[in-house]
């Protein structure tokens, strides 16, 4: 039984996910509603930042405007939702088609920016995906009859279905809804790691010349990953609008695109557990500072002065300092600390040559 | 015809800010190969300093000395506390460095000023001269001109003409080889981000006072139209950034004098892809060979 685990690396990817899965639905039964509502949007995050740190990791692609791409998936919901809503459209269907619209037309949308961007390196691409940031405001207010302007859009989002109760708390469900979003979004990217194209990507972040005398299609490998990465980010902006039941240019800000990446980096870039631990920290920093701020601030006006800022202040401070002191993120710290225990739990005999193993971990470090 | 003129001078006039603040980029760029993305924030925390001076003193020139040497300090201090301790086999990490310095100085600007607009006054008039019926520049457009004119004029004499300038070029183009002959490459570097911080800062002085004023986002929009030259530009190419940043200029003027203001961030965009379709790597970027 071990033995098949350790060889299918799809068995074993599905074994994690159901387990995965279950472990959050009890989870969801634990938690207050307020719980629960973070709960979804940490998982409405982890669609973005898996893709992202695939991208950025495996692929070597720098997209600083990954927010913006969120911002596409979170306005085709609410149009593609609005619209089915008018024509009568409602129970699941309500649902998966606009999540399916969204990832359909971030992908499309993703598509042309890697198009672009397959030539680019570095800097220029960052240039170029930081430039879609302040092209979201500009877009929803030049059409803002149909994507109201600065106000932005309400989304229209059914109740939990009354089979599960009149008591059912609305944030559950919007946790069961993004945690399956995201746990399909890890499914499929950790499998896509895995995969030959998988090892296409890395091949190409490595040396592209070297990846090109080895057959591989450099440019066409750098498009897919960051239509993939798009599509993520697309059922994650998808998901937000679930979750927050509107969408307006000010929640997908350049801030917003920059936080997603730092997220990454800080989790351990490259990892799709790190992606996890970004997410995290983007629920839970906000949280702790903001309370840290309440406890400081004595008068209203330095109360004023400190709410959000003291947030971004430690959120920098983490920032610059993770970098420089753990240059591989919170990931490559967990995974030091695991292989020292393993190590001393197992001592390895000094003659054994390291495994050449498949194992996702491996492959990722 | 005169709308065209006035809009072209118009242009020239926000490129001429936009060229000074890729011509930082530049500057870092070449010295340290990272693209400084803490930069306007710099900028920014340079603008509030000049703010504080002119307010205590009463003189715009005090604040405006005060913006430059704030730039030079500031600059100094990212590259020697923060920067130097960036894994430099990580390329990704000194961006993400970069912007968490972003959010540290804008944090400590919001919490030191709040987050309310201050107006600064600017010397000289902003409403247009005319020759005949025709609108031209304003007295403030031509200081701004002058002074953009000087900088780079100083730099380019600097880095051709003087030893300091040179040994800087020699120590970003070949660091090994200037170490092996002598040249502090460390020191050099820090003179680099001096200078770029000090080119930003007055760069960001010129241009707030004409929007609505010190803001610790003020220099966002600046910072990402600049990068956009600086791109369009080639990152290597000092006259790229000049080019890029007037480029840039123009291009808002007419977008926003013609159409819609709102659409000049999608023509931004379009421009930016059109260029690096055709020049990946900018628009003065040389070939460069390169060995498999």
């Amino acid at each position: 039984m071990l033995d098949a685990l350790s060889r299918s690396t799809l068995l074993r990817h599905t074994l994690m996910t159901v387990a995965a899965g279950a472990a959050v639905f009890a989870l969801t039964f634990a938690l207050s509603p307020y719980r629960n509502y973070q709960l979804a949007t940490m998982a409405a995050y982890l669609c973005a930042t898996a893709g992202l740190t695939v991208l950025v990791g495996l692929s070597g692609q720098l997209s600083l405007g990954h927010g913006a791409l969120m911002a596409v998936g979170a306005y085709t919901y609410a149009l593609v939702a609005t619209e089915l809503g008018d024509r009568g459209t409602t129970g699941p269907l309500l649902l998966v088609l606009p999540l399916l619209a969204a990832v359909v037309v971030t992908a499309f949308a993703g598509g042309v920016v890697g198009l672009a961007g397959a030539r680019l390196f570095g800097p220029y691409l960052a240039g170029l995906t930081l430039t879609l940031t302040i092209v979201v405001p500009a877009i929803t207010t030049t059409f803002a009859d149909q994507l109201g302007g600065d106000q932005g859009l309400s989304v229209l989002v059914e109740p939990a279905p009354a089979r599960l109760g009149a008591t059912f708390p609305l944030e559950r469900w919007q946790a069961w809804i993004a945690s399956l979003a995201a746990l399909v979004t890890m499914f499929l990217l950790a499998n896509l790691v895995a995969s030959r194209f998988g090892r296409d990507m890395r091949a190409v972040r490595d040396d592209e010349v070297a990846a090109r005398l080895a057959g591989i299609n450099v440019q066409r490998t750098k498009v897919v990953v960051f239509t993939v990465s798009a599509a993520t980010a697309g059922l994650g902006g998808g998901v937000l609008a679930i979750l927050t039941q509107s969408v307006s240019p000010g929640g997908f800000s350049l801030a917003f695109s920059l936080f997603l990446l730092m997220a990454v980096v800080i989790g351990g870039v490259g990892h799709l557990a790190g992606a996890v631990w970004g997410a995290l920290l983007l629920v839970a920093l906000p949280e702790i500072t903001d309370s840290l701020a309440d406890s400081i601030g004595s008068s209203p006006e330095l109360a004023e002065r400190l709410d959000g800022n003291l947030s971004l202040a430690v959120f920098g401070l983490v920032l610059i300092l993770v970098t420089i002191l753990f240059p591989r993120g919170i990931q490559g710290v967990v995974a030091a600390v695991t292989r020292r225990l393993r190590s001393r739990v197992h001592p390895a005999p000094a003659s054994e040559v390291p495994p050449i193993t498949t194992s996702s971990e491996s492959i990722d470090a | 015809m005169d709308r065209f003129i006035f809009l072209t001078v118009d242009g020239l006039a926000r490129g001429a800010v936009f060229a000074a603040f890729a011509l930082a980029l530049v500057l870092i760029w070449r010295g340290a190969r990272l693209v400084n993305f803490s930069q306007g924030a710099m900028a920014a925390a340079s603008t509030y300093i000049a703010y504080s001076v002119t307010n205590a003193t009463g003189s715009y020139w005090l604040g405006l000395a005060a913006a430059v040497l704030s730039g030079l300090l500031i600059g100094a201090l990212t590259e020697r506390l923060v920067m130097r301790w960036v894994d430099p086999a990580q390329h990704l990490n000194a961006v993400i460095v970069a912007l968490g310095l972003v959010l540290v100085i804008q944090a400590v600007l919001g919490i030191a000023y709040g987050s309310e607009y201050r107006p600064m006054d600017v010397p000289f008039s902003r409403s247009p001269l005319s020759i005949g019926d025709q609108a031209l520049l304003s007295p403030y457009d031509i200081f701004v001109f002058g002074t953009v004119l000087a900088v780079m004029a100083g730099l380019g004499y600097a880095f051709t003409r003087t030893d300091i300038g040179l040994t800087m070029r020699a120590a970003a183009f070949a660091p090994d080889t200037a170490r092996l002959l002598g040249v502090n490459v460390g020191r050099m570097l820090t003179l680099s981000w001096a200078l770029a911080g000090a080119v930003g800062g007055l760069a960001a002085l010129l241009v707030v006072p004409t929007e609505l004023g010190a803001h610790p986002h003020a220099t966002d929009l600046v910072f990402v139209y600049a990068f956009t030259a600086a791109v369009v530009g080639g990152l290597d190419s000092p006259a790229g950034a000049v080019v890029g940043g007037l480029g840039v200029g123009l291009v808002l003027s007419y977008v926003s004098g013609y159409s819609d203001n709102d659409l000049s961030a999608v023509v931004i965009l379009g421009l930016l892809i059109g260029v690096l379709l055709l020049r990946p790597a900018g628009l003065f970027s040389r070939p460069t060979a390169r060995q498999v």
